[in-house]
């Protein structure tokens, strides 16, 4: 049976693409090295439109008022540029009502875009140009750690990685927060209170990364504007130990923390990226595999969501669980040494 | 339909749901379409995996596992029509539920007309209507387009007039929605299906022919202002999904392909089948079928041939788990716990799950929690689904559900449950039948598979529906009372064929069981008591042939509505007593 990959890995290659919304300039190079925060691409999009209905403020027929058009698709207009003028001894003149561009003029009517705003799309990790995508992005490649999350609050930021913790569920709590850890990016365990969150926006930190999070807490560390990444879920269990293993073993390295939004059918997920020096670059990992006894497991669904296991063994045709249900099973020996029967879809391998 | 294509032909369908795939094998055995087998495999639309027709091949690799019969080559490709050495089959049919609900913008008329029947139809499908315009909408032209970009539409419905009515009104908006399409991205623009005023239908083709990936039409859903009808436009919007997933959603144009480009959306398929039965079954009882699975909670209701289908992704067990709290009170979920657990388990529980959807149930706690959550689910659901129920549905009393017969009932979170017992004590709580109805169980998810074999094959469907294919769980006689606990409300006697008999008396907010096994039939006679009713008025006595089933007969004399008890404690205890009196 296949199953996902759940990545925690000490060094692979990584490749993301990274795309604008909407179609745009791609500023990044082929083979340019970049940075986190260095802008690959950027467009301009308009907040809102206006619709100017010249022939019936003129009172002419859609025909004689595209006569009398002063503008055209493309212009740029300020407010109050003259965008049609009548003819005649009173001539009037309709006059654009705010800044903005024409995007559509004929059949007597203007239509422009106003209020337009930039996005920068900025590479999201530090690595290569592997590929540009025309109008839209690029493919960055990088070598380092990667440590997989569950929940992000679609933030992104790159700085040293400082951990707070002693054990994998340790709760952090506003009073831990002080201003050594300014700038930083913390690895924090259990996330106690809103007001830690507070506290950490008021020092400010560059990211926060939890184990797991409260429903409850989700509205207050989706307004932080730093990221936020929960590793193994909701609720309120300790980290994953591979992750934590890999994290803590990298604290005060320089790490770059995308709190992108999970999606289940496009693949995007919020993880961390460790840039580490290496001799030959190694393989791209594998999103899929064949589950076979031996592997790394991780649950993903109670008793134990987010514990990691070696599968043991593969029963079989179909089993009863403690549920009742009847399913694809395997034993999985948890870290503790206890063995338990998990479905096969509630796994996933780790590598 | 050649004589041909009916007689000794297999078909092999699919249904593609959000958590699992099923391939399942119909074929013709002494003269008649049977059920032969079916396999199953992790659904495959999400990532990692992003192509549907792995997951189509496991499970059809499964099928040929448990039958020894071989349906794909070795590039993985379907062979058809059946070879000489018996590999391959005839015909290929497929449903498909995966993916997240598709965002749509219904524009109508008047908001109690055409705006209610193109809410009506949205509702047909996998569908979340996220903008809608009518005629009292207040905004100006170009703050009408900034919200249909802002809606980022996957498809939009336009309805509105009355056939040769107006129609000026309907062009205004046109205009926006043509600025719109023209601004979008193309691969962005959304299909638009016209189901409006007939006499629009060259101004629609002229505005928007060139703006939009696809114009679907449809004879008008308000022909006049008293009458409604939405199966045409339904069909049309069942196309209309199954084109934007093959845009969208890798693999499924090769699952069309295979169909012929017959590919149906599950719950259109399903609503085939029970409009079906309906007109079948010549009574005044309306036919009605549930499924509560990962996608969405579907309720399909059948009135001598006349379907109220709805298809409701906020109550599906998988993306939108956490948004059912914008539905229904955490606590309206914890009532159905038949196990002490603490609420923000089932908080941490709605958002997990929404992670995962394909995973299943390992524990007794997480089975609990998740049986809980598809009771409300379904019974919100059915809730919604009352309100589209045509007048003419024939009720005891004011806010209970019509009488039906049969009742049929699928979804994973049904079809998978551990026992044939906890199946339907969760249909009980969650649908609260009345009166005296068979409830069957599609245990193998076969009637939307059905609904999409009808396409090309009308006798399939008829011949598997009559051969057992699926589990009767039995008869149920629900009591109408306002006795007080414990009072008698029923006497009831099951006379064999025998001639042996066994009887009960019946408490109020008892379950209670007599044995009637699959395939038998009795005379059952029942006698209200304390002005109980059971369909027939207060206290009237009635005698009815019955059919038994896995559960036999079942009288649920727990009152309709079902009032649950306050003390959490006392419920729990009431729960554990139901649910051993159905078998645990």
């Amino acid at each position: 049976m296949l199953a996902p990959v759940y990545h925690v890995l000490p060094l692979t290659t990584i490749e993301r693409e990274r795309t604008l919304p909407v179609a745009g300039e791609v500023t990044a190079k082929l083979n340019q090295k970049v940075a986190p925060t260095d802008v690959i691409a950027e467009a301009t999009w308009a907040r809102e439109h206006v619709l100017i209905d010249v022939a019936r403020a003129l009172d002419v027929s859609a025909n004689a008022a595209d006569r009398l058009l002063r503008v055209k698709e493309g212009d740029k207009v300020s407010d109050g540029t003259e965008i049609a003028i009548s003819k005649g001894i009173i001539s009037r003149t309709i006059r654009a009502p705010r800044n903005g561009r024409v995007v559509v003029a004929g059949g007597g009517q203007i239509l422009m875009e106003t209020g337009e705003t930039s996005i920068s799309l900025k590479a999201g990790l530090p690595g290569t140009v592997a590929q540009v995508i025309p109008s839209r992005g690029a493919v960055i490649r990088t070598v380092g750690a990667l440590i997989q999350g569950t929940w992000g609050n679609g933030r992104i930021a790159t700085g040293m990685m400082l951990n707070l913790t002693e054990k994998p569920d340790d709760v952090l709590s506003a009073s831990r927060l002080d201003v050594s850890l300014r700038g930083s990016i913390i690895i924090a365990g259990l996330l106690g209170e809103a007001d830690t969150l507070r506290a950490a926006a008021e020092l400010p930190v560059r990211g926060l990364i939890l184990s797991s999070i409260s429903p409850a807490l989700l509205p207050a560390a989706q307004q932080m504007r730093f990221p936020i990444i929960a590793i193994d879920g909701y609720g309120h269990f300790p980290m994953n130990s591979a992750a934590y293993k890999l994290l803590t073993s990298n604290a005060e390295r320089e790490a770059t923390i995308n709190a992108e939004v999970f999606n289940r059918y496009t693949g995007a997920r919020p993880e961390i990226i460790i840039p580490l020096p290496f001799s030959q670059e190694p393989p791209l990992p594998n999103d899929v595999e064949p589950l076979e006894p031996g592997q790394t497991v991780r649950l993903r669904r109670m008793p134990h969501p987010g514990t990691i296991g070696t599968l043991t063994r593969l029963h079989p045709g179909l089993v009863t669980l403690p549920s009742g249900l009847r399913a694809p099973a395997g034993e999985v020996k948890l870290e503790n040494d206890e063995q338990i029967l998990v479905p096969l879809v509630n796994l996933e391998i780790v590598g | 339909m050649p004589v041909s294509l009916l007689q000794d032909s297999s078909l092999l369908a699919v249904n593609v749901g959000a958590s699992s795939t099923r391939a399942v094998l119909f074929d013709v055995v002494e003269g008649q379409y049977r059920f032969i087998a079916s396999g199953q495999a992790r659904s495959t639309a999400e990532a990692p995996f992003k192509d549907v027709t792995l997951g189509v091949n496991q499970a059809i690799m499964h099928l040929q596992k448990v039958t020894g019969k071989l349906f794909l080559d070795q590039d993985n490709q379907l062979i058809t029509p059946m070879q000489a050495d018996g590999s391959g089959v005839d015909a290929f049919a497929a449903t498909l539920s995966a993916g997240p609900a598709m965002r749509a913008i219904v524009v109508g008329l008047l908001s109690d007309v055409s705006i209610e029947s193109a809410h009506r139809l949205a509702e047909t499908a996998y569908l979340q209507v996220v903008e809608t315009f009518s005629l009292n909408d207040a905004r100006q032209a170009d703050e009408q387009l900034d919200a249909i970009l802002r809606a980022r539409p996957d498809v939009i419905i336009l309805t509105g007039g009355t056939d040769g009515g107006a129609s000026r009104s309907i062009q205004k908006i046109l205009e926006a929605i043509g600025l719109a399409c023209y601004l979008m991205p193309e691969e962005k623009r959304p299909p638009v299906l016209f189901a409006g005023n007939q006499s629009l239908t060259d101004t629609i083709k002229k505005s928007l022919q060139k703006l939009t990936p696809s114009l679907h039409f449809s004879p008008n859903i308000r022909p006049s202002l008293d009458t409604e009808d939405l199966a045409p436009a339904s069909r049309e919007l069942a196309q209309v999904f199954a084109n934007t997933r093959k845009r969208h959603m890798p693999g499924v144009d090769e699952l069309s392909a295979w169909t012929g480009g017959h590919l149906l959306p599950t719950a259109y398929a399903e609503g085939r089948i029970i409009r079906y039965l309906s007109q079948m079954s010549g009574t005044s009882q309306g036919v009605l079928g549930v499924d509560i699975g990962t996608t969405a909670a579907t309720v399909a209701a059948g009135f001598n041939g006349k379907l109220t289908l709805g298809v409701y992704p906020q109550f599906g067990l998988g993306d939108n788990l956490p948004g059912l709290l914008q539905y229904t009170h955490l606590d309206d979920i914890l009532r159905w716990l038949h196990l002490d657990i603490a609420p923000s388990v089932v908080r941490d529980y709605l958002y997990q799950r929404s992670l995962y959807p394909g995973t299943i149930p390992a524990t007794k706690e997480d089975h609990a929690i998740a049986h809980a959550i598809s009771r409300q689910a379904l019974h919100l659901a059915m809730q919604q689904a009352r309100r589209n129920f045509p007048p003419e549905a024939r009720s005891l009393r004011k806010g209970l559900l019509p009488l039906f017969e049969p009742i049929l009932a699928g979804g994973g979170a049904l079809s998978d449950a551990p026992t044939p017992g906890q199946s339907l004590l969760l249909l009980l709580d969650a649908l609260q039948p009345v009166g005296i109805t068979s409830i069957i169980l599609d245990q193998n998810n076969l009637l939307p598979l059905l609904g999409a074999a009808a396409e090309s094959n009308y006798l399939l469907p008829v011949q598997v529906l009559e051969s057992g294919a699926f589990m009767s769980l039995g008869t149920v006689v629900s009591v109408i009372s306002s006795a007080a606990y414990g009072t008698p409300v029923l006497q009831a006697r099951l006379t064999y064929e025998d001639g042996s008999a066994a009887q009960a008396e019946v408490k109020f907010g008892g379950l209670e069981i007599l044995p009637l096994g699959m395939g038998q039939t009795a005379r059952l006679t029942l006698q209200p008591l304390n002005r109980s009713d059971i369909g027939n008025g207060p206290g009237r006595k009635n005698t009815v042939r019955v059919a038994g089933g896995t559960m036999g007969v079942v009288i649920d004399a727990r009152g309709r509505p079902l009032v649950l008890h306050e003390d959490p404690v006392r419920r729990r205890e009431l729960f554990k007593k139901w649910f051993w009196s159905v078998g645990g």
